[in-house]
C-alpha cells in the first residue's frame, strides 16, 4: 500500500474518499478548513461551503436522509452554531453514514476560547472519536461511518490543532465500493421529530449508548500496550503521544471511542495498578467518568486544565519541575503580533474608527486585528455575527451622544453567516447604530475560502453572488453606501456622517483581499519616502503597514522608511503624509 | 537506525514561505525511510506573525511538538525569531540561520527597537553556529525567491541524507515552473555548506 505524509486534515479527507463519501459541506475555521478543500480535489465527491455550520449540517443530514454518507466538518465553536440540528439528529439518526468533525484548537491559536467538545459528545448523546496521529485520522473516519450505519446514529470525530495541522506517514487504503444508492424513502415515525415520534426514540438513543459502551470495551481501539507495568496512563488523542515521550515506561490504556468510554476495559485495566494516570487535554472529561465509576486517578489535581499539553507541560506536572535550559535569552524582546498584510483594504476604516473615537463592537475575521495597536480600533469580539446585535444592545442603554458613537463592524462571510439575522433585528426595533460591512469577497482569516458573496464556490466555479446591498435594503436599511476603503478622506467622512444619523445605515467598504489573485489586479509599483521632505512626524506609522518602517538612525530624528519588498502601492499611506514625502518608485 | 530522535525546529515571520521549506524537509525524511512527524500552526499565526514548524525524525516519533530544549538544529529564517527560539535549543545544538532582519509592527511603529548584534549574540551561545546571507545566495543562483531553497541546500549538508532525495522533494513541491532555479538554489547551499 502506498505511503505519504499528510496532515491530520489531508488524512481525514482520504478517509472520507476510502469511505465512499458522497456528500460533504463546512463553513471554514482554523484548524478545520483544509479537510474540504482537500476533499474537494477527489473525484465523485459533491464537497461546497455552507454559509455556517447549522446549514452544513442541515446540508449533510439531508444527503444522509437521501442514502449516501456524508461528512461534515468545522471548527469546535462551529458546532455551537449547529447544536439545534446535531442534537434532534442524534433522536433520528442516519440513513447514510454521517461523520461531524469537530476541530478544537486548546491554546487558541486561532480561536476566542477553547470549549472542549468532547462534551457534545456526551451532551447530544453521539458516539465519538478521536485520533492521535494522521494515520488514526484516515482509519477513524473510515470507522466512524461503519458505526454510524452500524448504530443508526451521527458519529463525531474530534481532532485538536495538533492532530489536524501535523503530518506524519500514513499508509492508504482502498475505497469502499458497493455501498447503496441513494433513493427516496419515507419514514416519518423516524425522521419527523414531533413529540409523539420523538419520545420513544429517546429511549433508543439511551439504549444506544448503553449498547455502543459495552461494544467499544471489545473493539480493536480500545488497546492496553504494556511498557513497564508499574504505572498505568488511561489517554487518547494527542495525549497518548506525550504519555509515550514523557512516560515510556508506563503502561497505557489507548482509546479510539471517548463517548461512550468502554467502562469494562477500563475497570479492567485500572485494576493492575496504584498509580494511575489519566493524561487528557482542556476538561476532566474522562477524569470524571472513570472517578464516577469509583476509581481514584491522578488527574487534572496535577496536569494543567487551560492549554494545550507539550511534552514539557507534561515533564513538568508529573515531576513537579522545570527541567534546565542550556540557552536562554537574557533581554526582553519585541513581539511579533500578526497584522493585517501591506495593502490590506481594512487599514483605512480601521484608521478612520479611530480617529473618529468610535465605540466599536468587532466580530471575527482577519478584520479582528484592528483591535492592534496602532489602530487600536475594536471594543468587543465574542462570536460570528454577534458585532450588529451586540450594537442594538448597547444602543438601547446609552446617551444620545455616546449612542452615536457605536460602530459595528462585520465582514462579508460573517455577515452572511449569522450577521444578517441581527441586522434584520437592528431595522426590525428600530436601533440607531451604524454597521460596517468589510467587504472583501472572501473569507480571509482561514486562507481565502470562497463564500456566497463571492461569486465562486468551492471548486472554484462561477456562481450566484449575493448583493449585499439588495439585502441590506430588503431587510429595511434605507440608508445603504458602497465606498472604497482605499480612499481615506472619503471613508472617514462617511463613517462620521452616518454614525451621527438616528436610523440604521450600513456602509459597505468593499476592495477584494489582497492576496486573492483571481481578479488579475494590476501590480501597482511600491512607494518611497523622500527623505529630504520627511520631517519625522510619524504620522504615517499610525496606520500600522507592515512596509512603513520607522529608522531611527535616519536623518536628525529618525525617519519613515518603505520596505520595498513588502509594499503594495496601496497608496493610504500618501493621503496621511502632510508634506508630500511618498514617492512612487516608477515615478522618480 | 538507532531509537535517537532528531529534532529540527523552523522558526521565521509568517509570509516568509517557511511552511513549504518544512514540507520540502518532511518530504525528504519520509523519502529516506524515517518515520516523521511535523507540527504547525495556520490561521491568526500566518499574518505576519511568529512562525514555528517543529520537524522530528527517527525510528518511531511520538510527540510532533519538539520538547524544550530538545531541538538538534535551529533554523532560522529570520535573526530575530531565531535568537527568540534560542532556549528551544539541546545543548549541543547547531543553528543555520537566515541573516535577515524583518522588522515587527513594535519597531516599524518606532515604539521598540530591534535587538543589535543578533547574530553574535546567537554565535557567542552555540558554538556550532552558522549564519549565512540567504538572498545574496539567492541572487547569485539567478533568482531572489529561492532564498528557502538555498537555505535548505546548507541544511542538507548537516543530515546524512541521499542528496537526490532532496532534489526528488524539491521537484515534487516546488511549482514546475519555479523548479529549475530552485534546483540550482538548492546546489548553491550545499556548496556553501555549514
Amino acid at each position: 500500500m502506498k505511503k505519504t505524509v499528510l496532515s491530520g486534515n489531508e488524512a481525514i479527507a482520504r478517509g472520507a474518499f476510502e469511505a465512499g463519501v458522497k456528500v460533504a459541506a463546512a463553513y471554514p475555521g482554523t484548524p478545520s478548513t483544509e479537510i474540504l478543500e482537500n476533499l474537494v480535489s477527489y473525484q465523485g465527491i459533491d464537497a461546497s461551503w455552507s454559509p455556517n455550520e447549522k446549514v452544513a449540517l442541515e446540508v449533510g443530514i439531508g444527503a444522509s436522509f437521501g442514502g449516501v454518507r456524508t461528512l461534515v466538518t468545522m471548527k469546535h465553536v462551529g458546532v455551537n452554531v449547529a447544536a439545534d440540528p446535531l442534537f434532534t439528529l442524534s433522536y433520528t439518526g442516519v440513513r447514510g453514514g454521517l461523520v461531524l468533525v469537530t476541530a478544537d484548537d486548546p491554546e487558541l491559536h486561532s480561536s476566542q476560547n477553547e470549549q472542549d467538545n468532547r462534551n457534545y459528545a456526551k451532551f447530544a448523546k453521539v458516539p465519538m472519536f478521536e485520533p492521535a496521529d494522521s494515520q488514526e485520522a484516515l482509519e477513524f473516519t473510515r470507522l466512524a461511518f461503519a458505526v454510524s450505519e452500524q448504530f443508526d446514529t451521527p458519529v463525531m470525530l474530534r481532532t485538536t490543532t495538533r492532530i489536524s495541522h501535523s503530518k506524519s506517514v500514513v499508509t492508504l487504503g482502498e475505497p469502499l465500493t458497493g455501498l447503496p444508492e441513494p433513493s427516496l424513502s419515507r419514514n416519518p415515525a423516524k425522521l419527523v421529530m414531533l413529540p409523539g415520534n420523538a419520545r420513544p426514540l429517546h429511549h433508543t438513543v439511551e439504549k444506544r449508548i448503553t449498547d455502543l459502551e459495552e461494544w467499544s470495551s471489545r473493539q480493536p481501539w480500545t488497546r492496553v500496550e504494556e511498557y513497564g507495568g508499574k504505572i498505568g496512563v488511561i489517554t487518547a488523542g494527542i495525549s497518548y503521544q506525550y504519555a509515550r515521550e514523557v512516560m515510556p515506561d508506563a503502561d497505557i490504556l489507548k482509546l479510539g471511542m471517548v463517548y461512550p468510554l468502554p467502562k469494562a476495559a477500563i475497570r479492567a485495566f485500572a485494576a493492575n495498578y496504584e498509580t494511575l494516570y489519566v493524561l487528557e487535554e482542556l476538561d476532566p472529561f474522562i477524569e470524571e467518568q472513570v472517578r464516577a465509576m469509583g476509581i481514584n486517578v491522578q488527574g487534572k489535581d496535577i496536569f494543567p486544565l487551560c492549554g494545550e499539553l507539550t511534552p514539557g507541560r507534561v515533564h513538568d506536572a508529573l515531576t513537579g519541575e522545570h527541567a534546565p535550559l542550556a540557552h536562554s535569552v537574557d533581554e526582553p524582546l519585541p513581539n511579533r503580533p500578526p497584522n493585517m498584510c501591506p495593502g490590506c483594504p481594512h487599514r483605512g476604516v480601521f484608521y478612520a474608527l479611530n480617529r473618529l473615537k468610535a465605540y466599536v463592537t468587532g466580530d471575527i475575521g482577519c478584520y479582528t486585528l484592528g483591535f492592534m495597536p496602532p489602530l487600536s480600533a475594536m471594543d468587543t469580539c465574542v462570536c460570528m455575527g454577534a458585532s450588529i446585535g451586540m450594537a442594538t444592545g448597547i444602543s438601547k442603554v446609552l446617551t444620545e451622544e455616546d449612542r452615536a458613537k457605536v460602530v459595528a463592524v462585520i465582514g462579508d462571510s460573517t455577515f452572511l453567516h449569522t450577521g444578517i439575522n441581527g441586522l434584520m433585528d437592528m431595522v426590525y426595533n428600530r436601533s440607531t447604530a451604524t454597521v460596517i460591512i468589510l467587504d472583501n469577497s472572501i473569507t480571509a482569516m482561514t486562507g481565502r475560502q470562497d463564500n456566497p458573496g463571492s461569486g465562486f464556490n468551492l471548486a472554484g466555479d462561477g456562481t450566484y453572488q449575493v448583493n449585499i446591498e439588495a439585502l441590506c435594503a430588503a431587510v429595511g436599511v434605507k440608508h445603504i453606501q458602497v465606498i472604497d476603503p482605499y480612499h481615506l478622506e472619503q471613508t472617514k467622512d462617511v463613517i462620521q456622517a452616518e454614525m451621527h444619523r438616528p436610523e440604521v445605515s450600513v456602509i459597505i467598504t468593499r476592495r477584494p483581499c489582497m492576496l486573492v489573485k483571481r481578479d488579475n489586479l494590476e501590480s501597482k509599483p511600491p512607494l518611497f519616502v523622500d527623505s529630504d521632505k520627511c520631517t519625522a512626524c510619524r504620522a504615517c506609522l499610525k496606520i500600522g503597514c507592515p512596509a512603513i518602517e520607522w529608522n531611527p538612525e535616519a536623518g536628525t530624528k529618525g525617519q519613515a522608511q518603505v520596505n520595498e519588498l513588502l509594499c503594495v502601492g496601496c497608496k493610504v499611506c500618501m493621503e496621511l503624509c502632510k508634506f508630500d514625502a511618498f514617492g512612487v518608485v516608477d515615478d522618480e | 537506525m538507532n531509537d535517537k530522535v532528531t529534532n529540527i525546529l523552523l522558526v521565521g515571520v509568517g509570509g516568509q514561505g517557511t511552511l513549504l521549506a518544512s514540507e520540502i524537509l518532511t518530504e525528504v525524511l519520509m523519502l529516506a525511510g524515517y518515520d516523521v512527524k511535523k507540527a504547525e500552526v495556520h490561521g491568526m499565526a500566518q499574518r505576519g506573525g511568529s512562525v514555528v514548524s517543529h520537524v522530528r525524525f527517527g525510528r518511531k516519533v511520538h510527540s510532533a511538538i519538539i520538547p524544550e530544549g530538545e531541538a538538534d538544529i535551529l533554523f532560522g529564517f529570520e535573526l530575530l525569531e531565531t535568537y527568540r527560539y534560542l532556549p528551544l535549543l539541546g545543548a549541543n545544538g547547531k543553528v543555520l540561520a537566515n541573516d535577515l532582519k524583518i522588522m515587527p509592527l513594535p519597531v516599524a511603529t518606532g515604539k521598540e527597537r530591534y535587538p543589535a548584534g543578533l547574530a553574535e549574540k546567537i554565535s557567542a551561545q552555540v558554538p556550532q553556529s552558522r549564519i549565512v546571507n540567504g538572498l545574496q545566495l539567492a541572487i547569485q543562483a539567478g533568482n531572489d525567491r529561492t532564498v528557502n531553497t538555498v537555505l535548505l541546500g546548507t541544511l542538507a549538508t548537516l543530515l546524512d541524507i541521499d542528496l537526490d532525495l532532496w532534489r526528488q522533494a524539491i521537484k515534487k513541491l516546488v511549482p514546475e515552473k519555479f523548479c529549475v532555479v530552485n534546483l540550482k538554489a538548492f546546489e548553491t547551499g550545499l556548496t556553501v555548506g555549514f
